[in-house]
């Protein structure tokens, strides 16, 4: 049966979300011959739609639903309404993302063995490693268009990035290099190359940088398998009483419950709604809520450490110019606890324009102090701290019912303290980061706080043991067979690697098994 | 141990916040020229001083000397309303009674930045002071007619982006 699919259609696989889990599934699972309804709350928005301009891209594509936050993180006092900066649309925070597309080190797939006993965190091993997860990395690069891999060259580097090279060469950095972004540096089919315009947290105008809102989700539609319902907000998984999915109600753009029987159903709405929808489907049956025997639905929030340095020079620099992630250094990425902590960090280059300068650089600041700086913005370069943070059972996505959406369901509240090696690793940093461009003159370092969060991870962890985590090396939940998780929230650990090219590369992978299991009739 | 959606970044906020600015925006520039003080006399709501003090705030809160007086009242030109008049007045008043707890006739009447910003130290934990430090984020900042002054040029796709225009013109390392 070709799309759309009926309500009353129980042989589908419905897929709620349509970024890099959602989105690159439904469309590697449509290739496939399967029937696949995607649910995704936002709209639909194309390059065409994108909008160059901070605050009102922001108000198009952010996801600002009602949220609560708690826990010792600065981001709980200056943003305690946005815990994340994420987006709601179709092809999610794919839109919204800076395309840096980095494998995991092999050791980061057994934190626990690797790093040994760190008190208060949560560690455990993956159930897969690099090894494992090679050839579906190669399809992952081959399907985004990474530079540097498969033959394709890197990006040109711009003024921002070219600060901080000289600065981290200066320092005796050796890992320097414009990055293997999912941009593309060469003309290719509908992509075409990229136009040095800034704006990439805006959604790219060009369609240079890989997005699934252009890419997978066209392509899946084209197969006729795949329908893709906008304004679609989930609201509960149903189950029947032999404890297996058999459907989802959502609420439709005009607010009406619908309700779309389902063979499988893969929650892919970003570490924030996943757990909350598992959460908000408990039943008599699973009182905790979906697939929640372990009790870890919603725990090990992981968001990386980050945190940014900005350098101001007596000389322009114009950082806003080009791709905003525009390099990388990696020396630092590396496990060392010589340093005083465990795991590693990248250093990327970043920009933000005026006005999210003036919201971001350090929020609650006014003054002589605050202005002078922004007097400077054209004479400041930037970078971002992307860092693996230790995943604790405390740090955690739970209900609040005191807060209720728009729709009634009781939010979000996320959760997060600091662990001891997260502040140990972001001051490390912060003094690398600043070393970096005072090694090229700087005049003044600033060393911002974390921006709300965009790498969101953890809150459905993959694990061997059932016991441990909430589901399986395939994303499936441990206790529900037709149930999956196919974003980030499966993350076992963080890394120090920016999340999307693990995501895809999972996602990938999860289609084969999931058709694999649906012909051999396990599903 | 939660807390609500009250402050920072909300929807609600954002959404106020761009429909004031983009409400002053129609005001159109060129609207105080006539004299120093004609915008604080073009007041609907709000008494002319008590204008004149909030826009003397604004500044004092993200002081530019390169941004001109208009900005400043364009960003708070959206509390001269019905429903803010009240809390306005009361927040200035505030602001002129411990200026004349240090022996000033006024806020405005103090001549140095220095007297002026210790005031607002002393009460930056209130809401209305908040509440005009956080609209002044957005309500100054994302006025386009500011950013030149900051070398920011907005966006580049309607020229083609950068990639013959300067991405890489760096020229002092």
């Amino acid at each position: 049966m070709a799309a759309p699919f009926d309500m009353n259609d129980d042989s589908v696989v419905v897929i709620i979300g349509t970024g890099a889990g959602g989105g690159v599934l439904a469309n590697e699972l449509a290739q496939k011959g399967i029937s696949v309804v995607a649910l995704e709350a936002g709209g639909r928005y194309m390059p065409e739609d994108y909008i160059n301009d901070e605050w009102e891209s922001f108000g198009q594509l952010a996801w600002t639903d009602a949220r609560t936050t708690s826990g010792d993180w600065r981001v709980a006092d200056d943003f305690s309404g946005l815990p994340a900066w994420i987006v709601k649309a179709v092809g999610g925070t794919t839109t919204h993302w800076a395309g840096a597309s980095l494998r995991f080190q092999e050791h980061e797939w057994k934190p626990a063995t690797n790093y040994g006993e760190v008190q208060g965190a949560n560690l455990l091993d993956w159930p897969i490693d690099g090894a494992e997860m090679a050839p579906w990395y190669d399809k992952a690069e081959k399907k985004l268009g990474v530079t540097r891999t498969n033959g394709w060259p890197g990006l040109p580097g711009n003024n921002n990035y070219k600060v901080l090279e000289a600065g981290a060469k200066a320092l005796g950095y050796e890992e320097v290099h414009t990055g293997r972004m999912a941009i593309m540096s060469h003309e290719d089919g509908d992509r075409i190359m990229c136009q040095q315009t800034g704006f990439c947290f805006q959604g790219c105008k060009w369609g240079a940088k890989w997005s699934s809102a252009y890419t997978d989700i066209p392509e899946g539609e084209a197969t006729g398998n795949l329908e893709v319902r906008d304004h679609a907000h989930v609201a509960r998984i149903l189950h029947d009483d032999e404890g297996k999915v058999t459907g989802v109600e959502y609420y439709d753009a005009d607010g009406v419950l619908q309700l779309q029987k389902a063979r499988v159903v893969c929650v892919a709405g970003n570490s924030i709604e996943s757990p909350r929808l598992l959460l908000n489907s408990a039943s008599s049956m699973f009182p905790d809520g979906l697939a929640n025997s372990s009790g870890q639905v919603g725990r090990n929030y992981m968001r990386h450490l980050t945190g940014s340095v900005y350098g101001v020079f007596d000389k322009p620099v114009r950082m806003w110019r080009g791709t905003t992630m525009a390099g990388i250094v990696q020396d630092e990425a590396r496990h060392d606890p010589e340093r005083g902590f465990v795991g590693g960090y990248e250093l990327e280059t970043l920009s933000l324009g005026l006005p999210f300068m003036a919201a971001f650089l350090d929020p609650g600041g006014w003054g002589r102090e605050f202005t002078t700086a922004l007097d400077s913005y054209e004479n400041m370069a930037g970078m971002w701290i992307v860092g693996e943070d230790m995943p604790q059972e405390t740090n955690r996505v739970t209900l609040n019912h005191d807060v209720t959406d728009q729709f009634g369901l009781p939010v979000a509240n996320v959760h997060y303290d600091d662990h001891p090696n997260d502040i140990a690793m972001r001051d490390h940093a912060y003094k690398q980061g600043m070393a970096i461009y005072d090694a090229v003159g700087a005049t003044r370092v600033l060393p911002t706080p974390p921006y709300p969060s965009t790498h969101n991870l953890g809150t459905n962890r993959m694990s061997e043991n059932p016991r441990d985590g909430v589901v399986n090396k395939h994303g499936q939940t441990h206790d529900i067979a037709n149930l999956f998780i196919s974003d980030g929230s499966q993350f076992t650990s963080g890394a120090a690697e920016n999340p999307t090219l693990t995501i895809v590369a999972l996602a990938i992978r999860q289609a084969d098994f999931l058709s694999s299991e649906m012909s051999k009739g396990n599903l | 141990m939660t807390k609500p959606a009250m402050r920072g970044l909300t929807r609600r906020e954002l959404l106020s916040r761009a429909s004031a600015t983009g409400a002053s925006f129609l005001i159109g520039s060129g609207f105080i020229a006539a004299s120093d003080a004609a915008w604080a006399a073009e007041t609907t709501h709000l008494d002319p001083k008590v204008f004149a003090t909030l826009v003397q705030m604004a500044r004092d809160i993200y002081p530019h000397d390169r941004i001109p007086d208009e900005n400043y009242v364009i960003a708070v030109k959206g509390y001269d309303s019905a429903e803010n008049a009240e809390a306005i007045t009361a927040g200035i008043n505030a602001l002129n009674a411990a200026a004349q707890g240090k022996g000033f006739a006024s806020y405005l009447d103090m001549g140095w930045e220095k007297d002026r910003v210790e005031i607002l130290r002393g009460m930056e934990e209130s809401v209305f002071f908040q509440r005009i430090r956080g609209g002044l984020v957005t309500g100054l900042y994302n006025q386009k007619t500011v950013w030149p002054i900051f070398g920011y040029e907005g966006e580049s796709f309607s020229k083609g982006g950068y990639i013959d225009r300067g991405f890489n013109d760096i020229n002092w390392l």
